[in-house]
């Protein structure tokens, strides 16, 4: 299949491979952003490809995993009423608010769908003029324009029972909360390739520039990510700390203008909490004041609804990159995808649940 | 020394592990279904025959051994390219009956029809199950029809219960899986859901994927011919996938199972749809395949065999049974490196992005 196949290729891979050996001579701790990256590294098997002197730390670009739990009690209330027909991306579906989840939710007869697209939700409002249908949206700058352009469809097409519960996270200020922790070990990014398909690369000149540490932007296949990684080691071994482009067949410096522009439109910049990790100035989007009456939270009077963060669990420092999912006396053992005690678990792009999916037997000996 | 996390300190969100209402997660043939079964299904009629959990119940009756199964049927759209929900009612249980290694016979079929189902779909269906249980060489001998009020049902959902001889006096099972032995596939895999779900989304590529609906007890009979004594497991991979098969074959056997990423065979329609949707292609649902396990001796003539029936000409083998008590079922990757396959929780949800 063109342009996957040749991203799998064992036999680039392996010239890959054996160069990231021969030019790794220190210790060096990467962090990759995307949990698609964390997905893909474990089931490919690519931390056991690198040199040891390598540590692949995962980082929070797991959408699921850092929605606040108070947003997602605000879903479940919404979501549990009469007159509205709610819509998310499938994984969503799963993550447990304080006290449920939406599927149960749905199976206490509330109306609960998952769609691939936010407009597949619009066109449910369409479909079902007697109903409020609400979308769920999450994720990163990557899910943003998709859910920007279904409200900006639904004021020019005027479709009134629409709505949305926004929850989207921007990349560059987790970047830049992690930097700034006094427990940061993170040496080299590989950056989040499809946030960059969207955003460009220009937001993180000055961060490699500032933290003087190489930022590599990243595609997802195998070939893709060793490719990256051994970008962001050759940097490292020579002393640079340069934006480079992995993922050219996708990224381009100036992103998606189209995106862009749909996205500032409909939304402006919030600080925001993240589930795990705290609040983190300007690292959300929130719907612009002309925008407002697609608010969900406006419209089912959820705003005010409070959930006090739980303790930290470990989640927020594997979010953080500071452990590794199996440093957990839980993992595997009394915390499992079945039976999930924190968000990492519970997303397939979670770190914990992709090292229990793919690498348990190594991790639990 | 490293600070250990005690997990009842823990305060993440609570976790959900009970429920007081059945989820639809529990009838999706992962981890959650067996738990309902085995803690409330088995508990409550626990019986030798029923203990086991195989798709088939072995029932021995004076100096006959005969396979009995039993299958209903809700899929929606209930008209799918390859088939519909008639013949997959017939082949579905067919092929459970067969997979003790038995000759189907006779089958019940009960209708649960929505008041306003449309008569000329509901022959359409009833033909379809005639035409398939003449091309398995099974009757249907009884049956049952009931009417429901509009909305208290869907469209349609057919039961059908089948029995069938058992003609061999090997020893065939989940728990009969040997060190050594190899992992047979009789063709592609995922079709039918892949077909399923592109159908229910609207998805269309540009060659459509059809269903894989088909009756394989002749593939079973022609193993065993092949096979003899050497063959020790025969499994439709239903609900769950190929992935859900082996990880009760090693846990019933107290195995460990090896596949291999490029043996596996997906056409490639179904490869583009899993990589579109984010799907893996191991825990989606088969209708006309059957996972055969063979002693490594006899293996190689009972492939060739599968290969000259038209049901088989795809079959490969995908791996082998090694001696570990893990349990677990792995996967190498193209890239040599290996990954463990998991009993799938529930379905698979596509993920964000």
């Amino acid at each position: 299949m063109k342009y996957l196949d040749e991203f799998r290729d064992p036999y680039i891979a392996k010239k890959i491979v054996d160069e990231i050996h021969a030019v790794t001579t220190k210790d060096w701790v990467i962090m990759e952003i995307c949990g698609g990256q964390t997905h893909s590294i474990l089931k490919n098997g690519i931390d056991q490809l690198i040199p040891k002197s390598i540590e692949l730390v995962h980082g929070p670009g797991c959408p699921v995993c850092v929605t606040p739990l108070e947003k997602i009690d605000k879903a479940l209330a919404i979501a549990s009423r009469d007159d509205v027909i709610f819509t998310s991306f499938g994984d969503m579906l799963r993550v447990p608010g304080s006290k449920k989840d939406l599927f149960m939710v749905k199976s206490e007869g509330g109306d609960v769908r998952f769609v691939y697209s936010p407009l597949d939700a619009l066109q449910i409002a369409k479909d079902n003029p007697m109903k409020k249908v609400v979308f769920f949206a999450v994720g990163f700058e990557t899910t943003a324009p998709l859910t920007a352009m279904a409200a900006w469809q639904a004021k020019v097409q005027g479709i009134d029972n629409f709505s949305l519960l926004v929850s989207h996270v921007l990349v560059p200020p987790a970047m830049i909360a992690l930097l700034n922790s006094p427990n940061n070990r993170v040496n080299g990014y590989l950056a989040a390739g499809h946030v960059c398909t969207v955003m460009g690369l220009d937001e993180y000149y000055p961060l490699a520039a500032k933290f003087k540490l190489p930022i590599v932007a990243t595609g997802f296949e195998p070939v893709d990510i060793l490719e990256g990684i051994l970008m962001v080691v050759r940097q490292l071994e020579e002393g640079r700390h340069e934006v480079e482009n992995q993922y050219a067949r996708v990224v381009n410096r100036d992103g998606n203008s189209s995106a862009i522009d749909i996205i500032n439109k409909v939304f402006e910049i919030s600080d925001q909490k993240w589930r795990g990790i705290g609040l983190i100035p300007e690292s959300g989007m929130i719907l612009r004041d002309e925008m407002a009456v697609y608010d969900a939270e406006k419209i089912f009077d959820v705003e005010n609804l409070k959930v006090d963060e739980p303790k930290e669990c470990i989640s927020g420092i594997i979010l953080q990159g500071l452990k590794k999912p199996h440093e957990c006396n839980a993992f595997g053992k009394k915390c499992t995808p079945k039976n999930p005690l924190g968000a990492t678990m519970v997303s397939s792009e979670g770190a914990c649940a992709a090292y229990y999916a793919y690498n348990r037997q190594e991790n639990l000996k | 020394m490293k600070k250990q996390i005690d997990p009842d300190e823990f305060t993440c969100p609570l976790p959900i592990t009970k429920h007081d209402r059945i989820q639809l997660v529990h009838g999706s043939g992962g981890q959650m279904s067996n738990d309902l079964i085995s803690k409330l299904f088995v508990w409550a009629f626990a019986n030798d025959e029923l203990n086991k959990q195989d798709d088939n119940a072995i029932l021995q009756i004076d100096c006959k051994k005969l396979s009995f199964s039993t299958d209903s049927y809700v899929v929606d759209p209930i008209f799918f390219p390859g088939g519909d929900i008639g013949d997959l009612a017939v082949n579905g249980t067919v092929n459970d009956v067969a997979m003790a290694g038995a000759i189907p016979l006779y089958l019940s079929c009960g209708f649960i029809i929505e008041e306003g189902f449309l008569l000329e779909n509901l022959k359409k269906i009833v033909i379809s199950m005639k035409l398939a249980a003449s091309s398995s060489g099974v009757k249907i001998v009884t049956g049952d029809t009931k009417v429901v009020n509009k909305g208290k049902g869907d469209k349609i959902f057919i039961n059908t219960s089948g029995i069938g001889m058992i003609k061999h006096d090997y020893k065939i099972g989940a728990d009969c899986l040997m060190p050594d032995d190899l992992i047979i596939v009789s063709g592609t895999i995922a079709d039918h859901g892949i077909c399923i779900l592109s159908k229910r989304e609207g998805l269309s590529f540009q060659s459509p994927i059809k269903s894989d609906t088909a009756p394989v007890h002749e593939l079973v009979q022609i193993a065993l011919k092949v096979g003899g004594s050497s063959i020790h497991a025969f499994r439709d991979p239903t609900r769950g996938g190929v992935a859900a098969t082996l990880n009760e074959f090693a846990q019933s056997s107290n195995v460990g199972i090896r596949i291999k990423e490029e043996f596996l065979p997906v056409s490639q329609p179904v490869r583009g749809a899993c990589e579109i949707l984010g799907l893996d292609p191991l825990y989606i649902a088969n209708e006309g395949k059957m996972i055969v396990v063979v002693k490594a001796d006899r293996a190689i003539e009972v492939l060739e065999a599968l290969r000259l029936h038209p049901l088989g000409k795809d079959a490969v083998i995908i791996g082998d049974v090694v001696d570990e008590k893990t349990k677990l079922v792995q996967l190498i990757t193209t890239l040599g490196t290996s990954r463990i396959v998991d009993m799938p929780v529930g379905e698979q949800l596509p993920r964000i992005c």
